[in-house]
């Protein structure tokens, strides 16, 4: 407002003939300028998101290229007969990350009913915000906690309990020696980090959901939770889906909080009693002591198989969560 | 509306309901109504363990020394991690000083052009970005930077926290930017300013406190990331701030601290880690309070 500028004279109405009048367009130099510095930074991304597919390709394609699709069903991981297969990563990516929706979806799907259904309005805010700090905590902090809160808890009363006490190892999920660093340590662990993104996706589409809908089914004598199951999950549900697929993205790809838990061990096992690895944690524990190029390759096609999970995964949470912002914003006109 | 509602079903499944005993009923929306809110108490239990954890066995070690001395040799206990919060630092201020203008700068461009292709694409691809495993950003610069430069070192360590930090700080400042009332850029047209000044001097200037906000959160989380450090800054026993030296770093000092099998650098763990939560949990809080007092000001809601 202070600022003089070159066109302060509006006030002076009809311009000197002679005066050099701004361009029609409204384009100054200045702002050709601008406009230039501005899409310069945007096109950053798209090119940054280039460069990493095409870093990690290049640098993972001698071992693709050797092992072929063998690559993704071997488990041999041999780096000293130049052996490799990424299987039992894969297992333990996609095991761990289940284990964690399993644990977390009932858990971020209640703490959001519960807010936008019937917890007392000053409460929305402190309990989402709880929440949602989860997913502030560092990942190594996560870790750290689990090497000496967690896995002595699961060594001790949890694995014996779920084992012998409710003989669950006969199902040869729970079974063999309770050490504590295990897949299922993993997803225990995992499943607290993913809970404030599908609770935070899910809080927001629920919040989406037109009070019209609620009412609609309160008139027909539905109970509450009638209406939560007929009219607002219904309606909810892409979106709530969305949150999971992107729950499921973040679990994929957590690196340090499952090195420090999983036991880092190459083999697939049924046990989630078991050590096992993920696909983040074997990167981040054998990349820089990598003996030969062939291994590193296959430490970074690891890399570019979970670059193009994560991709394709967070692609979909993406498009599903869209869809019900379209869909409420559709019916609120 | 008629995409929302399937009258056929839904009628079938409220006669199914009338059907029942409206007692059934109650008492399914009594266990319902008492699952949910379990299930809310569990979800902010976790942080409230963690959290009361971290201070009991993280402040016993901290003192003032943890922040002014080296780790001390094993065996021997006290020292400090001075090393890794000058790293901390240091990798702090180059992504920052990375991710922060370009951040910034694409967030605009969404903003300001928003309907147009590219920006819906770099929309698109920042929250890609934003899901990209931050281990796969640590291969990224391990590629790019340090095999060409043949060793390890804080610079390529920043710049990958600095790449982290763009497609945050860009979602971030697009929303705050978006939250300008269009009055206030006609104001400033129709008083002959430049799209550009504009641009800058007005509409930045009364999203500033948001965006502010936005970057305090995203400096707060690259401080604590990992993943992305190891196979660049890498990690130093020792006292070094130069840039094309290995640094030392608190995450990494955890991380190593926490695996290694003597009790002095467990607790040099603890208190380090009950430092990167404090620094945290002071940011998201006061951002917290300071995105509610905008939203409040607003509108009433």
């Amino acid at each position: 407002m202070t600022a003089p500028t070159p066109h302060a004279d509006v006030s002076a109405a009809p311009p000197r003939a002679d005066a050099p009048l701004p361009s029609i367009e409204g384009r100054s130099r200045g702002d050709v300028v601008y406009h230039a510095v501005i899409t310069g930074f945007a096109l950053v991304v798209p090119l940054l998101l280039a460069a990493i597919a095409l870093a990690i390709a290049i640098g993972g394609w001698p071992a693709l290229r050797q092992f072929g699709f063998g690559f993704l069903t071997s488990s041999a991981w041999d780096p000293v007969n130049g052996q490799f297969g990424a299987a039992p990563a894969i297992y333990g990516t996609i095991v761990s990350s289940i284990i964690a929706l399993v644990i977390a979806t009932p858990m971020a799907l209640g703490v959001s009913l519960f807010l936008s259904e019937f917890s007392p309005l000053w409460l929305r805010q402190p309990v989402g915000f709880l929440v949602d700090l989860l997913a502030a905590i560092p990942s190594v902090v996560y870790g750290l906690w689990g090497i000496f809160v967690l896995l002595p808890l699961l060594r001790d009363p949890v694995m014996p309990f779920l084992r012998d006490t409710l003989h669950l190892g006969a199902t040869g999920f729970f079974s063999g020696p309770a050490y504590g660093p295990s897949m299922l340590a993993a997803g225990l662990i995992l499943s607290v980090m993913v809970l404030p993104y599908i609770a935070s996706v899910s809080r927001e589409v629920l919040y989406a959901v037109p009070r019209s809908q609620r009412e609609a089914a309160l008139a027909l004598g539905a109970t509450r939770w009638e209406m939560i199951r007929h009219a607002v999950l219904p309606f909810a549900r892409p979106g709530i889906a969305g949150g999971i697929i992107l729950g499921l993205g973040r679990a994929l790809g957590e690196t340090m909080a499952v090195t420090m838990l999983i036991g880092n061990r190459h083999e697939i096992a049924m046990s989630l009693f078991a050590p096992g690895y993920t696909m983040a944690s074997l990167i981040a524990n054998e990349f820089s002591e990598a003996s030969n190029d062939l291994h590193l390759s296959a430490l970074m096609a690891v890399g570019f198989v979970l670059f193009v999970m994560t991709l394709i995964v967070n692609g979909i949470a993406r498009w599903l969560v869209w869809q019900v912002a379209r869909r409420a914003s559709g019916s609120a006109a | 509306m008629s995409a929302t509602v399937r009258p056929t079903q839904r009628q079938r499944a409220f006669a199914e309901r009338a059907a029942r005993t409206v007692r059934g009923r109650k008492a399914a929306n009594v266990t319902m109504l008492t699952f949910l809110s379990i299930a809310a108490l569990a979800a902010t239990l976790p942080l409230l363990v963690i959290l009361l954890h971290l201070v009991k066995l993280g402040a016993s070690s901290l003192s003032w020394n943890f922040f002014t001395q080296m780790p001390k040799p094993v065996g021997e206990s006290g020292g400090g991690l001075a090393n890794g919060i000058a790293g901390t630092m240091i990798l702090v201020g180059i992504g920052s000083a990375v991710g922060l203008p370009v951040g910034v700068g694409a967030g605009l461009y969404c903003a300001e052009q928003a309907k147009s292709r590219l920006a819906q694409v770099v929309r698109f691809l920042a929250d890609v970005l934003n899901g990209l495993p931050s281990i796969v950003m640590g291969i990224f610069a391990w590629e790019i930077l340090v095999r060409p430069l043949g060793h390890f070192s804080a610079f390529s360590g920043g710049i990958a926290l600095g790449a982290m930090m763009i497609p945050m700080v860009a979602r971030t400042t697009e929303e705050m930017v978006r939250t300008v009332p269009n009055t206030l850029r006609e104001a400033a047209l129709a008083l002959g300013y430049a799209r550009w000044r504009t641009s800058l001097q007005i509409v930045l200037r009364t999203a500033s406190a948001g965006i502010v906000t936005g970057a305090l959160v995203a400096i707060a989380r690259i401080a604590g990331e990992t993943a992305p450090l190891l196979f660049s800054a890498f990690g130093n026993q020792f006292w070094s701030t130069s840039l094309k030296q290995p640094i030392a770093a608190l995450p990494l000092q955890i991380f190593s601290y926490a695996i290694s099998p003597y009790d002095e650098w467990h607790s040099l763990a603890w208190a380090a880690a009950l430092v990167l939560i404090a620094l945290v949990l002071v940011i998201s809080i006061l951002a917290r309070l300071a995105t509610r007092a905008r939203a409040g000001a607003g509108h009433g809601d």
